[in-house]
């Protein structure tokens, strides 16, 4: 069974005020077939997790480890990361010019693959899965999340998590943004994933409202850079009644 | 013919595009010094056969399909329609002017029934004046492409008559021999609520330019100007793209797109966009951007905008150079494709805009190999 683990991890970023630490320490572990939710008030680390796992350059890795199945993923470049089998479903995916949604998914999966799909079962899939999350079939010939809206560009990510087939999956605030008949089409989509592939799923979210559709394992507080506390579902129901603020007052006296 | 005549003795170069001195004769304009607004950014002590030199005049060979509604041929230099889109606005133009001796003519005389290609791949090295008339009949639909390739050592000047609702697509292709050297003025004339798309794909070739300009004479005429263009080490890829806003509810988008490779690649665009008095409610915007991927290369960018009219739907311009986009690398590598994969995807889906908005799915196809072989031998 495959396992992520990540240890004591300390990350910043340089931004124009210098250095500034944002994760202060970060432990978790997460199997296979388990899917896990992080939550935490803005500014917490959250997203700094999803990019530090995925390879984002702009993070400087100042302690800690990141490992899959033993390999120390901190050492991988970023497309290495992916063919291991990690998937990161962006928050703000990029539109890249000129280059087709057909074309990047093909090439895509020939890399994580290592070889070139079957061309008619290949389409086959891509239409069904596209079909499934309520995609036009047009999107198939625009330019990657160019001219999409905020909605069409989480579809979007999350079909490649149907087609990709990664083992571990970082879903960076794919709830943002959508209204409800989206997120329950976005959340079906990543709840076939974890049933036909069985993945290991960290669900990156600000709100509980996404929990109704993708039922956490487990789920982990963050709050200034590290896990204040960490529970069942059960914590989730409790965070929606009482919101952050517990937390936050409790830093605000340690500082 | 001729446009208020320059001092003799001193030049004074103009500030405003619209009072460029413009003459059929090439004696009339002051000789080529380097340092002229339109000339600066270009070589032009590689450039003085086709500037002062004799040229040859005589007509080429072309080929090109049969296409109905279409007509291909060679017309008298003394045709009425010459020189009523456009006359020289500097030297070398006015050489290739004065030295032609038949115009080849490509006419859209009704609806073209398939995109029709003239290619011309036997000019010889030898230095040579041209003249291309391009015409489309009031209410016509056609796309013409003026295939070029081969050896060329060429200045000339091209003329485009846009009638009366009609709608013309030109696509300029420089695929030249390496040691090609062109020179080139398009003069494109769009009447009343015609639409002209054109596009100058500039790929092959020692020194290309082609300088694309846009008189929108008529009432709701349209011009989509675009550009494509990689350099590679030593080349010389310019275009000075200009468009004349003359009318009242004119539209113009320039889109000129490049990319830079190697020692001494050197690219220029010159955007000069006017909005006449009687061009209200006009909307215009330019753009150039230029990709580069290696030390030692040079783009020049300059976007101009000059408006008489204080009454205008829009107008913009934009201009950026640089290198990759750090982010779409990271997308594309998140998804497992190799760096040097997602490196030539970025550049290919940059260029590959321009290409994608041809709409002649054969050239289409044509041009993305050549841009990939391009990138291929950039590695």
């Amino acid at each position: 069974m495959s396992t992520l683990e990540i240890k004591d991890l300390k990350v910043s970023i340089e931004t124009d005020q210098g250095t500034k630490h944002i994760l202060k320490g970060v432990d978790l572990t997460i199997n296979e077939g388990e899917i896990h939710a992080v939550m935490g008030p803005n500014g917490s680390g959250k997203s700094t997790l999803a990019y530090t796992i995925a390879g984002h350059p702009r993070y400087t890795v100042e302690g800690g480890s990141i490992t899959f199945d033993g390999q120390d993923v901190l050492a991988m470049s970023v497309d290495e990361r992916a063919r291991a089998g990690l998937f990161l479903a962006m928050q703000y995916p990029v539109e890249i010019p000129g280059v087709t949604v057909t074309n990047f998914l093909r090439t895509a999966k020939t890399a994580i693959d290592g070889e070139a799909p079957a061309i008619r079962g290949w389409a086959t899939s891509v239409k069904e899965a596209m079909a499934n999350l309520r995609m036009d079939p047009e999107f198939a010939a625009r330019n990657v999340n160019e001219g999409f809206s905020g909605g069409e560009k989480k579809r979007h990510e999350i079909l490649q998590l149907e087609l990709l087939k990664p083992k571990f999956a970082v879903l960076d605030e794919t709830d943002s943004g959508l209204d409800v008949d989206a997120l329950k089409v976005v959340s079906e989509g990543v709840n076939r994933a974890h049933q036909t592939t069985g993945l290991g799923i960290l669900l990156i979210t600000h709100y509980t409202r996404i929990l109704r559709y993708i039922q956490p394992d487990f789920v982990h507080v963050f709050v200034d850079g590290k896990v204040a506390e960490e529970g069942g579902r059960e914590l989730a129901d409790r965070l929606e009644d009482e919101g952050y603020d517990r937390y936050l007052t409790g830093t605000a006296t340690q500082a | 013919m001729s446009v208020a005549l320059p001092e003799t003795g001193h030049y004074v170069p103009v500030q405003t595009r619209s009072e460029r001195f413009r003459s059929v004769n090439h004696a009339e304009f002051p000789e080529v010094t380097g340092r002229e607004v339109d000339w600066k950014f270009t070589p032009v002590d590689r450039l003085r056969a086709l500037i002062d030199g004799e040229l040859d005049g005589s007509p080429y060979e072309v080929t090109h399909p049969e296409v109905a509604g279409t007509w291909v041929g060679w017309v008298d230099r003394d045709d009425a329609r010459i020189g009523t889109a456009g006359i020289p606005e500097d030297r070398a133009s006015a050489n290739a002017y004065g030295t032609f001796q038949r115009a080849l003519h490509i006419a859209i005389e009704q609806d073209a029934a398939a995109p029709l290609t003239v290619t011309r791949d036997s000019l010889g090295t030898g230095p040579r004046a041209g003249h291309v008339l391009i015409t489309a009949a009031p209410r016509s639909k056609g796309l013409v492409v003026l295939d070029s390739r081969g050896d060329a050592q060429l200045a000339e000047n091209v003329e485009l008559l846009v009638g009366e609702g009609a709608d013309l697509t030109v696509v300029s292709v420089q695929e030249w021999a390496e040691d090609g050297i062109h020179l080139a003025s398009h003069f494109a004339r769009v009447e009343r609520d015609a639409r002209l798309k054109h596009i100058v794909v500039s790929l092959g070739g020692s020194i290309v330019r082609v300088n694309p300009a846009a008189h929108l004479a008529g009432q709701g005429a349209e011009a989509e100007l675009l550009g494509l263009y990689f350099a590679d080490a030593g080349q010389h890829l310019e275009q000075q793209v200009y468009v004349n806003h003359d009318a009242p509810q004119t539209v113009s988008r320039v889109t000129y797109k490049g990319a830079l490779n190697g020692e001494g690649a050197h690219t220029v665009w010159i955007g000069d966009v006017l909005i006449g008095r009687a061009a209200v409610g006009t909307d215009s915007y330019e753009q150039n951007r230029n990709l580069v991927l290696s030390e030692g290369t040079r783009a020049d960018s300059i976007p101009n905008l000059e408006i008489e009219t204080g009454d205008i739907a829009g107008a913009g311009h934009a201009s950026a150079t640089g290198r990759f986009d750090d982010e779409h690398l990271f997308y594309l590598q998140a998804r497992g494709i190799p760096e040097d994969e997602a490196r030539r995807l970025v550049v290919l889906g940059f260029l590959i805009e321009v290409v994608q908005r041809i709409g002649e799915p054969e050239l289409e196809a044509r041009l993305t190999s050549a841009l990939e072989a391009e990138l291929e031998a950039a590695r």
